[in-house]
């Protein structure tokens, strides 16, 4: 099994190092934005995917620690002088003020402290049966969005933080993803991985054959928080503006189209799905405006798109539920039988 | 605090307690027999609010007629929901249904805003809710009297089906053993459908009273009550339909009572729940009432 | 030295007593089995030493170590593997994962060393990659290490349920009902298996049967259960002629 990967995985390797370099020369900047979009859509898809498909643990938590990482990151790079300009409701707390990193640190200050919300929160998750999971961090999403709003002197409320610098180009955010999905196929295709499968696929059968599925279960939701962290950070730098309301539900619904789109469990389904749905996303936006039928024009109607989205949604669980990929990943297609 | 505050206070707990639990019932008892947390549930509580509204709106009805209106329609939309999206995956694993029920929920949602747009709109409340009681000191609207009755009415009858006919006990044994039940001749959509019908004409009975009680309507209203009553049925012990009252009321209560003795923490009030549903996980995970379905798996 | 010791072991459920003070004890290398009419209370029993259900008085030690209390993965480190009545294999995962999930506890990797591929993953994966192809040939499923688990026959399941709880190095193998819904020929084949793995292995094993004929030609002795309560324990041979045992099973044995 790691012979197989190796040829394939160098290959995939190649092409999308290549993708990511040449494609400032084969997109304009209209296509660059979204493709930044969809790069960091990737590193949250396939983060999402490791608690979700890998691990079987639905789970609603992505735009809780997304917030979290947007917000450390933005409060680390903006400057001291502009903190004060910026927070209007508040003074900056002393902490905030002196929250000073680069982009780099920032984005891994980002990470921990997405991890050490998200232990403290499996601990009493995991202890029972993961039903309430999905319960629990819909509601831990509220409340950022609730702390958010009401502790100006960290967050500046509900005005959010603007002008955070653009320090990351495409190449970095593209390079970014790629040893994101890379860090995260290391698991996948390791004992760790293959405990979360198991728990998967027969929690109690685990169990029973040693596994501890509590640890396990930890594990990838810390990880996928971590990563969630860090792709929150990027987005705070690629959107240089954050605000509370710009980390609710919908960004992790998006999240769950895509996986659940491209194969639950299927990491090569996540980064499919990212393309679709970003860029469909993009596509379909004229039909939150008026539309054209055969020369007759409707009203806007803003909201179509999200009607769409979850028809989707509703018909691919009923219809294909396995998705794009199911559980396999690319190498599992072109894999030859011996 | 003078007795009259307090009696205020604790008739806007009965009130919202009432609301909460109208809707933890429809959680709790879909859980029960169908194991499936119903996100969509919250959003017929917004729709039978919607519904009633668009009656007395766009049709001119008046406030009786929009509620048996909101009511039915509510209950076609429980079904439909079930039917359409639930029933063919009963037997796909858990994490197949839950999915499809965030779908659907997301669905409702965006239908509503589309058709009504995306202004909150103002429900106009009967001036009958609205006419001023004294008691003493304290001011009491019809509204705060009705709501407790009716709940209470409803709750009766509730546990009188499901305690002395055999649909309701059909539906006790359901949320035990699907399988058996099914053997023993019972036709288990059928009684899944009565699930259905009961959880979302309470449900509606919730939005229609929330709406007079907070007369602004968003087609995403039912996210966070959806969630605080879930919270409420968890903390009354998931399963029990008492337990969902249960921890209603606690619940309506203690939101008022932190706004009512601690004003400075009111902004996290909506936490409150979610503290609760940490707590209960962490001490006692099936609820107050304590219901274990989780029979041998081994 | 005893391997296995159960001593008074009671569980109830609600009302109902399933084990009624109950003890008895299995000696190193043994194949001993474990019968009795259904619903005597055998696969609870099962459940009880595997850690699955505590029970509500008694204890139950394992070469020495007292591992009552312990939970069930815990308890599969200190040495007990069992299979299911059911089948349970991992779904989406080839023969040779099931397997590879089974020696997990050999590997010591930490989680950063797998994920930023060091060298203790390498060294580790090889050698549990190696002990795999190792069980999968002595069992004779190396043909079918990359099918997906569960779409293989019965039989061939069977084998592999084995095979991965054999892979958590067990002193104490559990088997329950492993000769469901096969042939004689079948049974037989399985019952050489057993043979060869006690052998290989040196592990004791337990099994829950109904077939006797099985069971007189692999069990050592036996312990036969009735409403949760010994009736009989002693050789295999003697278990079939005791008249208490033949008044529980009437009607239930096959070929004795």
């Amino acid at each position: 099994m790691i012979r197989s990967i190796n040829k394939n995985f160098i290959l995939y390797l190649l092409i999308s190092i290549a993708f990511v370099s040449f494609s400032p020369y084969l997109f304009e900047d209209y296509g660059i934005r979204i493709l930044n979009n969809i790069f960091i859509f990737i590193i949250l898809a396939v983060s999402y995917n490791l608690i979700n498909g890998v691990t079987g643990q639905l789970s609603l938590e992505p735009n809780g620690f997304v917030a979290i990482g947007a917000y450390v990151t933005a409060l680390s790079l903006l400057s001291e002088d502009l903190k004060w300009d910026l927070f209007q409701l508040e003074d900056p707390a002393p902490w905030v003020l002196a929250l000073s990193f680069d982009i780099f640190p920032a984005l891994l200050l980002s990470g921990v402290v997405a991890s050490i919300v998200a232990f403290i929160l499996a601990v009493p998750v995991f202890r029972v049966r993961g039903d309430y999971l999905a319960i629990v961090t819909l509601g831990f999403g509220f409340i950022i969005k609730v702390f958010a709003i009401n502790s100006p002197e960290i967050t500046n409320g509900s005005i959010g933080l603007n002008e955070i610098p653009s320090v990351l180009d495409s190449y970095t955010i593209g390079f970014i993803a790629i040893v994101v999905v890379i860090l995260i196929l290391n698991i996948i295709y390791s004992k760790f991985g293959r405990a979360m499968k198991a728990v998967r696929d027969d929690e109690d059968a685990a169990s029973a054959i040693g596994i501890d599925t509590f640890k396990i279960k930890t594990l990838a939701f810390v990880t996928s928080a971590f990563f969630e962290g860090i792709g929150g950070g990027m987005l705070a730098v690629l959107l240089t503006t954050i605000s509370p309301d710009l980390f609710t539900f919908f960004l992790t619904f998006q999240l769950l189209i895509i996986i659940v789109l491209g194969g639950l469990g299927s990491t090569s389904g996540a980064i499919i799905g990212s393309f679709l749905v970003i860029g469909g996303s993009e596509w379909l936006r004229f039909l939150d405006g008026p539309i054209d039928i055969f020369g007759i024009q409707t009203d806007a109607h803003p909201g179509t798109r999200m009607v769409v989205f979850s028809l989707i949604l509703i018909i691919v669980m009923l219809f294909a539920r396995e998705g794009i990929m199911g559980k396999r990943e690319f190498s599992d297609i072109f894999r030859k039988k011996r | 605090m003078d007795i009259a505050t307090l009696l205020q206070q604790l008739i806007n707990g009965i009130s919202l307690g009432s609301m909460y639990a109208l809707i933890a019932i429809g959680y709790t008892m879909v859980y029960g027999v169908l194991r499936l947390i119903n996100f969509a549930h919250a959003d017929i509580m917004m729709v039978g609010a919607f519904a009633t509204f668009f009656a007395m709106d766009s049709l001119q009805s008046g406030f009786v007629v929009a509620t048996f209106f909101a009511i039915i329609f509510s209950i076609l939309i429980g079904v439909l929901t079930d039917k359409v999206a639930y029933k063919p995956l009963r037997h796909s694993p858990r994490i197949s249904l839950l999915i499809t029920a965030i779908g659907v929920s997301f669905f409702l949602e965006n239908i509503v805003n589309v058709t009504f747009g995306g202004t909150p709109k103002s429900f106009s409340v009967p001036e009958f809710f609205d006419t001023i009681i004294n008691v003493g000191s304290t001011i009491l609207t019809p509204t705060v009297i009705i709501v407790p009755v009716v709940t209470l009415i409803l709750l009766s009858l509730l546990l009188f089906i499901l305690y002395k006919t055999k649909y309701g006990m059909a539906i006790r044994a359901l949320a035990f053993d699907v399988k058996t039940v099914s053997l023993m001749g019972v036709d288990a959509n059928k009684i899944i459908m009565i699930v259905f019908i009961i959880g979302s004409s309470l449900a509606a009975v919730g939005g229609i009273f929330w709406a007079i009680n907070y007369p602004v309507l968003t087609p995403y209203m039912g996210l966070m009550i959806g969630l605080k009553a879930f919270a409420a049925a968890v903390l009354g012990g998931i399963g029990s339909v008492s337990g969902a009252v249960l921890g209603g009321f606690i619940l309506g209560f203690t939101e008022v009572a932190v706004v009512a003795f601690f004003p400075e923490l009111g902004a996290y009030k909506d936490a409150i729940a979610f503290i609760f549903l940490i707590l209960v996980l962490v001490i006692k995970p099936t609820g107050i009432m304590g219901i274990d379905f989780e029979k041998s798996r081994f | 030295m005893s391997i296995l010791e159960l001593k008074n072991i009671t569980k109830s459920f609600g009302g109902v007593t399933a084990i009624n003070d109950t003890s008895f004890s299995i000696e190193k290398r043994e194949i001993f089995g474990l019968i009795g009419p259904n619903g005597a209370g055998k696969t609870t029993l099962f459940n009880i030493i595997t850690g699955n259900y505590k029970p509500c008085s008694g204890t139950v030690t394992l070469d020495g170590k007292n591992i009552t209390n312990k939970k069930n993965y815990k308890i599969v480190k200190d040495g007990i593997a069992r299979t299911f009545q059911n089948i349970r294999l991992f779904s989406s995962m080839s023969v040779k994962e099931n397997i590879l999930i089974g020696l997990e506890n050999s590997t010591s990797y930490t989680y950063l060393e797998a994920m930023f591929r060091l060298p203790r993953y390498f060294l580790q994966e090889r050698k549990i990659s190696k002990r795999a192809d190792e069980i999968l040939e002595f069992l004779e499923l190396e043909k079918y290490k990359d099918e997906i688990a569960t779409s293989l026959s019965y039989g061939i399941q069977r084998k592999v349920e084995i095979a991965r709880a054999i892979a958590t190095d067990p002193k104490l193998l559990l088997l329950d009902e492993p000769a469901a819904g096969m042939n004689p020929n079948e049974t037989d084949e399985l019952a050489k298996l057993l043979f060869k793995i006690r052998d290989h292995f040196d592990i004791t094993i337990l099994l829950i049967e109904h077939d006797m004929k099985f069971v007189n030609h692999l069990c050592d002795r036996v312990m036969v259960l009735d409403y949760g309560k010994t009736i009989f324990e002693g050789l295999t041979e003697d278990a079939i002629k005791d008249q208490e045992v033949i008044k529980a099973y009437l009607g239930d044995f096959k070929h004795a």
